[in-house]
């Protein structure tokens, strides 16, 4: 996909577009806020990345801009501030998700793929029903089954297995599924997220020759058929 | 600025010089008052004088008639003095005395008054005196006086002795004055020389008391009594930041060890990664510790208020307990949670969330029984209790010594039985920030055993209302909305 840096730091702009290219994308990089709205406004980008302290114009400013003028692209802020307010006043702007600096790569990547996907997937409509592998997961009526037999999940269980299957086959990190499914954003300094999806992984995996629920090493999680190959 | 320039305008001249004004005003009405009361003593010695004069004359008149008066006055008038007489026909015209000239209306009626004269062999009328007339058979006039000279000497006296005392009463107040504003600048100045030293960065100096107990020892001694807080509270800080130096620079050298000795001794590509994957997971820590440090500042400076609303406590606390729940199970402790009522409370609900996670996260990781038969427990409650929010987390562990209970909010501080622990001593540090930022505080307590974590914080102000009246009056929200505070 085709991703725009807006970053005045040349040195982690490079980093990140060549980590970005690593990873199968297309980086272009703006070094100031000006340049990076007319960049943004004219080219197809799939996701802009924002940093909230740039020259010329503020990253809030220039996403604010760009939803005035009715570019949807997702945005993903990167700042150095990273305070509880400041990333309630980010998603207020209009960005879509937001990161600290420093992150790790893993974290940024499994968050931009979800973004760009979930355009993709909202203008389709989301499904009712998840299907990974045999594992079906049915939206409306709360139930799960795998092999045609049901499973019974605890309702924060149910959410987990929703938010993974919701992004098969994506590397959804630890504080993504914080975020998501238990709706914090500070750090629980443990690795609390990891009991929990050890929990679903043995109502999920247990007794079944396939597991779906893969751990992504220094990355976090993803739940795939490991039969389909990843796209 | 000269030393005369500062001199005026120092506060203790101004006043000297107001005091000045206030005396000299004083004494001129005090010696007006003391001439006044001479000249009508002198006055009154006057005529007593010319009233035993008349007596005298009046027994000659008696005695010898007209002849005899005048033969009498004759010889009085003769002997210098500053008594006057004169007798004169109906007409005016002087018979004997020695008064040369004086106004004719004076000798037409009878009587005591004050009149301009001239005496006999000095021409002119500058003289004055007080005289009595009386008219005698025949309608002869006498007349009886004495000369006031020696009242306008006496005025002149005290006229010079008024200006004297004016001259001296300057002279003298101004170099008092000018001696007491020097020594009271001098001691300003040696307070002012003080203080830049100690602006300068000698915090040890302190300002001179020089034992008398005046105003300027007083307030040396509580500027020294400032100066000794303010060396404590630097102490303090440096006491802080030697800690965040000391801690940070644990892991710092770990990591830099784990890279050195990866990059010496790591055979294949294997190895490498291992040793890549453990630098930036400590790398994280260390990450994880400045962004603590930094909510922590930011919290103390009070700056987290813009994301407040209203929000339930109780469903914080839980949602925190069931996220830990899991993980306590794994590690063998029961954790129970008790809420059951909402607990409107106003703030950020993020980090009331973070500071609940660090008290269960503490719990679970120090709050192993002491004894191995106890099974271990850690309850979490939120209830409402006196107008406040009452969460608690118990857990039954060694508990923490009364004495270190202060401290171990402080940064940094960690107890030595949880040295050999992963942990920074940052998290009680950030919930007691927290508390304080939505105008709670947290409270440890001894749980008999184990510790009692307990985070009080105020109810929302809406649902203090309903709860009890007297309850919100107590306590002045510590948070306003946002939208209430910009209309103040």
């Amino acid at each position: 996909m085709r991703i725009l840096i807006i970053e005045d730091d040349p040195e982690a702009a490079a980093y990140l577009a060549k980590a970005l290219r690593e990873a199968g994308h297309v980086a272009d990089h703006a070094g100031d806020g000006i340049d990076g709205y007319a960049l943004a406004r004219e080219g197809a980008y799939d996701v802009l990345i924002v940093d909230r302290m740039l020259p010329k114009l503020d990253g809030l400013s220039l996403i604010r801009s760009l939803r005035e003028q009715g570019v949807d692209t997702p945005v993903l802020i990167l700042s150095a501030l990273g305070q509880v307010d400041d990333r309630v006043k980010g998603l207020r702007a209009g960005s879509d998700d937001y990161l600290t600096k420093p992150y790790a790569f893993s974290e940024l990547l499994a968050r931009i793929e979800v973004l760009a996907r979930r355009r993709a997937v909202s203008s389709a409509g989301e499904p009712t029903v998840y299907r990974v592998g045999d594992l079906e997961l049915d939206r409306l009526s709360h139930r799960v089954s795998r092999g045609g037999t049901e499973i019974v999940l605890q309702p924060r269980e149910f959410r987990l297995l929703e938010y993974l299957m919701k992004n098969a086959g994506q590397v959804v990190t630890r504080t993504m599924l914080l975020e998501h499914v238990w709706d914090y954003h500070f750090d629980p300094q443990t690795n609390v997220i990891d009991v929990h999806v050890s929990r679903l992984r043995s109502k999920i995996d247990k007794g079944f020759d396939r597991p779906l629920i893969h751990t992504v090493r220094g990355a976090g999680y993803m739940v795939r058929d490991s039969a389909t190959v990843r796209a | 600025m000269s030393a005369l320039g500062k001199l005026f305008r120092s506060t203790a001249f101004r006043l000297l010089l107001a005091y000045l004004f206030v005396f000299t005003v004083f004494a001129f009405f005090a010696l007006g008052y003391v001439a006044w009361n001479a000249r009508r003593v002198l006055d009154d010695q006057i005529v007593n004088i010319i009233e035993a004069e008349i007596n005298g004359l009046s027994e000659q008149y008696r005695t010898g008639g007209l002849r005899r008066l005048v033969g009498t006055i004759e010889q009085r008038a003769a002997e210098p003095g500053a008594s006057l007489y004169l007798v004169t026909t109906p007409a005016g015209e002087r018979i004997v005395g020695n008064v040369a000239a004086i106004p004719a209306e004076v000798l037409q009626r009878p009587g005591q008054r004050e009149t301009n004269y001239a005496r006999a062999g000095d021409a002119e009328m500058p003289h004055r005196a007080i005289v009595r007339v009386f008219v005698l058979p025949g309608g002869f006039r006498l007349l009886v006086g004495r000369d006031v000279e020696e009242r306008a000497r006496l005025r002149e006296v005290i006229r010079r002795a008024f200006g004297w005392s004016l001259l001296l009463v300057g002279v003298l107040g101004l170099l008092g004055g000018w001696f007491v504003t020097k020594r009271v600048l001098k001691r300003v100045d040696d307070m002012g020389e003080t203080s830049r030293t100690i602006m300068a960065g000698d915090l040890s100096g302190r300002l001179r008391v020089g034992g008398a107990g005046d105003e300027f020892d007083r307030l040396a001694q509580n500027l020294n009594a400032m100066l000794e807080r303010i060396s404590e509270l630097m102490a303090g800080m440096k006491e802080v930041s030697d800690n965040i130096a000391h801690d940070l620079k644990t892991p710092l050298t770990r990591l830099r060890n784990k890279a050195d000795a990866a990059l010496r001794s790591a055979k294949g590509m294997e190895e490498l990664r291992a040793a890549l994957e453990a630098t930036i997971e400590e790398s994280d820590n260390l990450i994880r510790v400045f962004n603590a440090l930094l909510m922590i500042a930011r919290l103390e400076a009070g700056n987290a208020r813009e994301t407040t609303g209203e929000f339930d406590a109780a469903e914080v606390a839980r949602g925190v307990a069931e996220l830990y729940e899991a993980l306590a199970e794994e590690a063998g402790v029961a954790l129970r949670a008790q809420i059951d009522q909402p607990l409107p409370v106003h703030g950020n609900r993020e980090l009331l969330g973070q500071a609940v996670a660090n008290l269960i996260d503490n719990a679970l990781k120090y709050g192993a029984p002491a004894h191995p038969g106890m099974t271990a427990t850690v309850e979490v409650t939120a209830r409402r209790a006196d107008g406040h929010v009452v969460i608690a987390v118990a857990d039954r562990g060694p508990g923490i010594p009364e004495s270190e209970r202060g401290r171990v909010t402080e940064r940094f501080v960690r107890l030595e039985s949880a040295r050999s622990r992963p942990g920074f001593g940052l998290g009680l540090s950030l919930v007691s920030a927290v508390a304080r930022l939505h105008g709670g505080v947290l409270k440890l307590e001894d749980n008999a055993p184990g510790l009692r974590a307990v985070l009080q914080l105020p109810l929302a102000p809406a649902a203090q209302g309903q709860a009890a009246e007297h309850v919100a009056k107590r306590a002045a929200p510590p948070f306003v909305p946002v939208e209430a505070r910009r209309a103040v």
